[in-house]
């Protein structure tokens, strides 16, 4: 039986943490991620949960208990926002590095300065390079079930999975979203297998320093170099594409909920102008598409669910009959322009698909995107192209200039 | 051909010779004169200061001491912390010679 | 998509109204609920505003609301304060707690108007948190009657399901008296 219930984004990801059963949790609050560890917190102290939460002073050293007890053969779990994710950036590589499959939600929120505590993806995005899978979510039911698949693509390439949704826009909105019970969810998830375990009877030194050339150890065994190293890491992201599709798809039988490609689509079938974004801001999107084909416009959705590994061949499916392609984000690369434009952009390079691409910076700091900002935005923006105007443009929607 | 390391996270093992043979980095060799060495004198397990401050783990608690010369890197700790003053360093290439 | 925007001051239920109110909704057969708080630090005594979206289909918005069909003001201090009338849709129902008779209310053209003195009602029914009466359960009843879009046997399992048993049956009986008292003037 379905067992539905009415709650917020970051509780949706406490009970998928809690599903997931997790043995260590460290976490420090930050708005708007607070009340999901608090969650965790209550399930530890009720006993709902059996795990350790570590309180610490910081989320570099959140970070940094989540990669001690991973290393010692825990399933562990942490979540943050903004400032703390940046905090924790130099160990954000380290986790990937060390090939630690430790689950993190980043609940989006803008970087200061100037102060922000509301919902952008500056945060998760400028993470992008260190190695972690990034999945974002379109609404609460996501942010559960991405958590539960995150461990098993975690555990099954051994690369950190950062499970990211928009702050208060999912984080503090309720809406119904279906639990799988507890057995459904063992039998998907096997016991997390380490790939290596610290222990006093068999002493290691993990992670000591690497030269750039091949080292022969003391057994006469060839060890990897820095770069064996990093390629190792690439490799095994490249891998995770499989990996994902094929965890989507055996959650799907479990649930019921399509997760077999690495974007979604709303009714993209037949159309023209194809609209694109990661999150929430997706979502809000579909609704501006209803509109836009009662206008007789065809328009559709192609959501960007995993960034990292980027899905380089959905894209180019989602997108080989878009005449126009509009990139709607919550982020900037300064200087260029939003960061999820460049990849769709150079994933199409070569690939003979050669359409005006409109790119538009919406919500940052929490300013509010609406399906009539979209409408409207994306209609002026069909006009200007037909016009034969700039077919490559960054436009800043809403935005005083 | 060798085999590979399949570890996906670097990573050694504590072992003689992980990091190479260093004594080759020595350019003063100790030389322990058996005559004023405690252990030696007193035939039985004593003082072994060289042993306890050497940081490289090279000396063997023994009677006699034994100085492991594939490995000192011949930085003299020993025998600046010797009380009976039986280690001298020793030029390993006599520039004259 | 029914979208209603609630009025009140941090710490009067507000946000707890919105999600007791799409609780019922989805309880009704209604697939896609939404409740939101304003988005940011939560102030006391602050007027604040929180949402719910109601829909037979799963909803797609989470964007803020612009033009409400239906305002729920709990506080009609608020009445001086926040513009609130103006973001209502034509043909939209204005909901306040008010003890003035409606006449003394002065409403746009083509608003539904519905008054209940929901603090009297909190009251008699020891509603009451901090010294103050806590009177989103009554406009939970006058919303059923000047809405007709959900019924009072669903607000009473949303009570529960938000509520402990104890504190619930007061609620309940709030709820019902509120439902029969409220007074709807057409304009």
């Amino acid at each position: 039986m379905d067992n539905v219930q009415i709650m917020t984004g970051n509780t949706a990801a406490a009970i998928a943490a809690k599903l997931c059963n997790i043995q260590v949790v460290a976490a420090y609050p930050i708005t708007p991620q607070t009340s999901l560890t608090e969650t965790l917190s209550q399930f530890i102290e009720s006993g709902e949960l059996k795990a350790e939460y570590v309180r610490v002073e910081s989320e570099h050293s959140a970070l940094t208990v989540c990669i001690s007890a991973s290393t010692v053969g825990a399933r562990v779990f942490t979540s943050t926002s903004s400032h703390g994710l940046l905090y924790m950036h130099e160990q954000l590589h380290w986790a990937a590095g060390s090939r630690l499959p430790i689950v993190m939600c980043c609940v989006n929120r803008g970087v200061g300065a100037p102060w922000s505590i509301f919902n952008d993806q500056q945060d998760s995005v400028a993470q992008r390079d260190t190695g972690w899978i990034q999945i974002y979510c379109r609404d609460n039911q996501e942010i559960l079930d991405s958590v539960i698949q995150a461990y098993r693509i975690a555990e099954e390439v051994y690369a950190p999975v950062m499970v990211c949704y928009d702050g208060f826009v999912l984080s503090h909105t309720m809406m119904p979203v279906s639990i799988p019970d507890q057995k459904a969810v063992n039998s998907f998830l096997p016991p997390y297998k380490p790939h290596t375990v610290l222990s006093v009877e068999n002493p290691y030194n993990i992670n000591p320093v690497i030269f750039p050339w091949l080292r022969e150890n003391a057994e006469g065994i060839i060890c990897d170099g820095y770069m064996e190293m990093r390629y190792k890491l690439q490799k095994a992201l490249d891998c995770a594409r499989e990996v994902i599709v094929a965890t989507g798809k055996k959650y799907a039988k479990l649930t019921g909920r399509n997760y077999d490609e690495m974007l979604w689509r709303y009714k993209t079938d037949d159309a023209q102008i194809i609209l694109t974004g990661m999150g929430s801001i997706a979502m809000e999107a579909t609704a501006a598409v209803d509109q836009l084909r009662k206008d007789g416009v065809k328009a559709g959705v192609a959501g960007i669910r995993v960034f990292r590994p980027f899905p380089v061949n959905d894209v180019r499916k989602a997108f080989s009959k878009a005449q126009t392609i509009i990139v709607l984000e919550k982020d900037i690369s300064y200087g260029y322009e939003g960061a999820l434009c460049s990849d769709i952009k150079a994933a199409l390079y070569g690939t003979g698909i050669n359409v005006p691409v409109h790119n538009f910076i919406a919500g940052l700091g929490g300013r509010d995107v609406k399906v009539r900002e979209i409408f409207e935005a994306v209609q002026q923006s069909l006009q200007e192209i037909a016009a034969g105007k700039e077919s490559n443009k960054t436009i800043w929607l809403n935005c005083r200039k | 051909m060798k085999n590979r390391d399949k570890n996906i996270s670097a990573m050694s093992t504590p072992a003689i010779a992980e990091g190479g043979k260093t004594g080759d980095w020595r350019d003063m060799r100790p030389v322990i004169d058996q005559k004023k060495c405690i252990p030696s004198i007193k035939g039985k397990a004593a003082c072994y200061l060289c042993w306890l401050y050497c940081p490289e783990g090279v000396v063997k608690a023994a009677i006699p001491v034994k100085i492991d010369l594939d490995y000192c890197k011949g930085c003299g700790i020993c025998a600046e912390e010797c009380p009976a003053q039986a280690i001298t360093m020793i030029k390993e290439v006599d520039d004259n010679g | 998509m029914h979208e209603i925007i609630w009025h009140g001051r941090g710490g009067q239920g507000v946000v707890v109204g919105a999600q007791i109110l799409a609780e019922a909704a989805y309880l009704q057969g209604f697939k896609g609920v939404t409740s939101a708080p304003t988005f940011g630090p939560e102030r006391r005594g602050a007027p604040l505003t929180a949402s719910t979206r109601i829909s037979d289909e799963p909803i797609r918005t989470f964007s803020q609301i612009e033009f409400a069909d239906i305002a729920v003001v709990l506080d009609s201090s608020l009445l001086g304060v926040v513009d609130i009338q103006s973001s209502i849709k034509e043909g939209g129902i204005f909901i306040i707690n008010t003890n003035l008779n409606p006449g003394q209310i002065k409403i746009k053209k083509g608003l539904k108007l519905a008054c209940i003195d929901a603090a009297k009602i909190a009251l008699k029914h020891r509603l009451v948190k901090e010294g103050a009466p806590i009177v989103n359960t009554p406009l939970l009843g006058a919303f059923a009657r000047a809405s007709n879009l959900i019924s009072l046997t669903y607000l009473e399992q949303g009570l529960k399901w938000k509520l402990s048993p104890q504190v619930a049956a007061g609620n309940i009986l709030a709820l019902k008296e509120a439902y029969e008292q409220t007074i709807i003037i057409e304009n």
